[in-house]
């Protein structure tokens, strides 16, 4: 490196070496420069905050772990997003990965038309946004809405969903339920790699379709399983775009009360509504270590029943 | 990497046996009868929130509330979609600043992980490994984190060259408080270097190897000999980023002010939040034009589409 920099200042002609260099660096200066600018220097930043009261106008002013403390201690609300968050995450996984997975199997088994099933179970999870969160709120009115409609006609009396306490979490898991596309993409991509080898070998053995599925079709998935579960933990603590078009009411979201308060969204709010920069930024570090935990006891627990082909990693 | 689409040839990888209809036993018929029953009425639910949508986009004012729903509008109000997006919002606006801000960021992103995908994938130097472990471990991180001294930084910059930015005739373009939409994807997105580098990988060296040799340099390299080769995974960055960024909504939501300049996905929500209860015909006729554009790009992309999830997913 050293002399590649003392080739260029003394104008002396480059080895193809030390030119593969200096273009290395060249081709990635404009993500390095982002990476500096818009990632690591706010990361930075973002740390020096959370120990501030900082607002955004007045003068920075140092707390110390006073942030954190009320958090953790004084904070009702930041606990009511947590429970939220974990009872949201944890419904919107289950459906996200047995969805996909049973969808994923039926799909995978070669027969005429799946190309067309495949696009249609995979579209709604391409077409997300706004559009799709506010044709939600339509799908769930509690008096009209198509999902009630649906409820009623196998005799079910529908819920209010996003007017209830007790089923605005359950609404919004129902919506991430219809998302299970990008899943169900990954785990048939996954299915369709198990060498067939080892379903005759099974068939040879006298495996039936269970024990085939347990026996191969499982450990051999396994991998991508757990890629699966782990990404959809992340995508489902960071719900915010349903949040905001889907709960709120007269300016706060959330609701109704507290019932749909998530995370994310009290970032949002304590940073960009109420301007407490540095509370928030507190906040985003408790869920970035929260993510971080549960990714590496993930890790630790995938040992027990995830099978790498290859061999321990 | 394995392709999903049933026309594709064979190979020993792939699960695949012999065509469907020349397995004439009950017991594969039975099987089958059982998948598409379990199949279809799957995909009716997946689909009927889409056509709900276009249903509720053609109803007069007095049929939407009307219980039970009516799916066949009677007389379909096609002029519902030119209503509702002159109704009370200036949609056109937004659709014009969503297309630029969109258009340029698809373009900064396509250079610039091209680029920084072509370094990691095809150039060696000291440090690249510790680089690349960088951009793994940024896509892991939440934005949260990083968005509250992003908003800073940002409004700080505009404060610092509002003065000397240049405004009217045709600068609309550079509208200063887009700023914070545009600019970032001229630096690369850490997904996308990922996707790009691994297909890059895949590309065989004798070939850049050849050229160097003969005196090529690695941006001829890349622009003649790379590139036309990555066409599949470039076209998935378009579409990635494409829709990305016609769906973002946080960053636009946060900076900008003004109505004039704001973008469709915000200009959504504030109908929804101003008029949504009065006009559900008109929401969901306004909703559907602006998903149109991405139910479009999926369907003439989503093998594409496929690839880059697998890719991208599998072999990480």
């Amino acid at each position: 490196m050293v002399q590649t920099i003392t080739a260029v200042f003394q104008r002396k002609p480059l080895t193809l070496q030390q030119q593969e260099r200096i273009d290395f660096y060249l081709a990635i200066t404009p993500w390095l420069i982002g990476f500096i600018l818009f990632t690591g220097g706010p990361i930075v930043a973002s740390l020096v905050f959370a120990f501030t009261d900082w607002t955004g106008l007045t003068s920075v002013r140092w707390v110390g772990f006073l942030n954190f403390k009320q958090l953790l201690f004084e904070d009702d609300l930041f606990w009511i997003a947590i429970w939220n968050t974990f009872y949201y995450a944890f419904g919107a996984v289950t459906f996200g990965t047995f969805g996909a997975l049973f969808v994923a199997i039926l799909l995978n088994q070669d027969l005429p038309g799946t190309t067309i099933f495949r696009v249609i179970y995979y579209m709604p999870s391409i077409a997300s946004g706004v559009a799709i969160s506010i044709l939600w709120i339509w799908l769930l009115n509690p008096q009209v809405g198509l999902i009630n409609f649906a409820l009623s006609k196998v005799g079910i009396e529908g819920p209010l969903w996003l007017a209830s306490q007790n089923w605005s979490k359950a609404a919004l898991i129902l919506k991430s339920t219809w998302g299970i596309g990008a899943n169900m993409i990954i785990i048939l991509a996954g299915l369709q790699g198990v060498p067939i080898s080892l379903y005759e070998a099974a068939r040879i053995d006298g495996a039936n379709k269970w024990s085939e599925f347990r026996h191969v079709t499982l450990p051999m998935l396994s991998p991508v399983l757990f890629f699966v579960i782990v990404i959809s933990i992340i995508n489902a603590f960071q719900i915010l775009t349903d949040i905001i078009v889907m709960t709120t009411r007269d300016g706060t979201g959330g609701g109704p009360g507290t019932s749909s308060f998530m995370i994310v969204y009290y970032i949002y709010q304590a940073a960009f509504q109420y301007l407490k920069m540095g509370y928030a930024s507190a906040l985003a570090w408790i869920l970035f270590a929260m993510i971080l935990i549960l990714t590496l006891v993930q890790l630790w627990a995938s040992k027990r029943w995830v099978y790498y082909e290859g061999g321990e990693r | 990497m394995s392709t999903l689409t049933s026309d594709t040839p064979v190979t020993t990888q792939i699960r695949r046996t012999t065509p469907w209809l020349q397995r004439k036993s009950t017991r594969t018929k039975i099987n089958a009868a059982i998948v598409y029953m379990l199949l279809l009425p799957g995909a009716i639910v997946f689909l009927t929130p889409l056509v709900w949508m276009l249903s509720t986009a053609l109803k007069l004012p007095n049929q939407i509330y009307v219980y039970p729903p009516q799916w066949i509008p009677d007389p379909p109000q096609w002029t519902n979609f030119a209503e509702g997006w002159a109704a009370y919002l200036p949609f056109n606006l937004f659709l014009r600043n969503s297309l630029i801000i969109t258009l340029n960021n698809v373009v900064g992103n396509l250079f610039s992980c091209c680029l920084a995908a072509y370094g990691f994938a095809r150039l060696r130097a000291p440090g690249k490994n510790f680089l690349f472990a960088m951009v793994l471990g940024t896509m892991l991180l939440p934005q949260e984190v990083t968005i509250i001294p992003q908003y800073v930084l940002f409004t700080k910059l505009i404060q610092a060259i509002e003065p000397f930015w240049p405004s009217g005739g045709v600068l609309w373009l550079l509208n200063i408080s887009w700023v914070p939409l545009t600019i970032p994807a001229w630096f690369g997105w850490p997904f996308f270097i990922f996707l790009l580098r691994q297909f890059f990988m895949s590309i065989p060296h004798d070939l850049d190897e050849a050229a160097r040799i003969d005196g090529a340099s690695s941006w001829r390299i890349l622009v003649q000999i790379i590139l036309p080769l990555a066409k599949p995974a470039m076209a998935t960055v378009v579409i990635f980023s494409f829709i990305g960024n016609w769906n973002n909504f946080l960053i636009p939501l946060i900076y900008i002010r003004s109505t004039k300049e704001q973008v469709l996905a915000v200009g959504l929500n504030m109908f929804r939040g101003s008029y949504g209860n009065i006009d559900m015909h008109y929401m969901m006729a306004v909703s559907l034009i602006v998903l149109l554009p991405v139910l479009v790009v999926f369907f003439f992309g989503q093998r594409l589409f496929v690839q880059g999830i697998a890719l991208s997913g599998i072999k990480g």
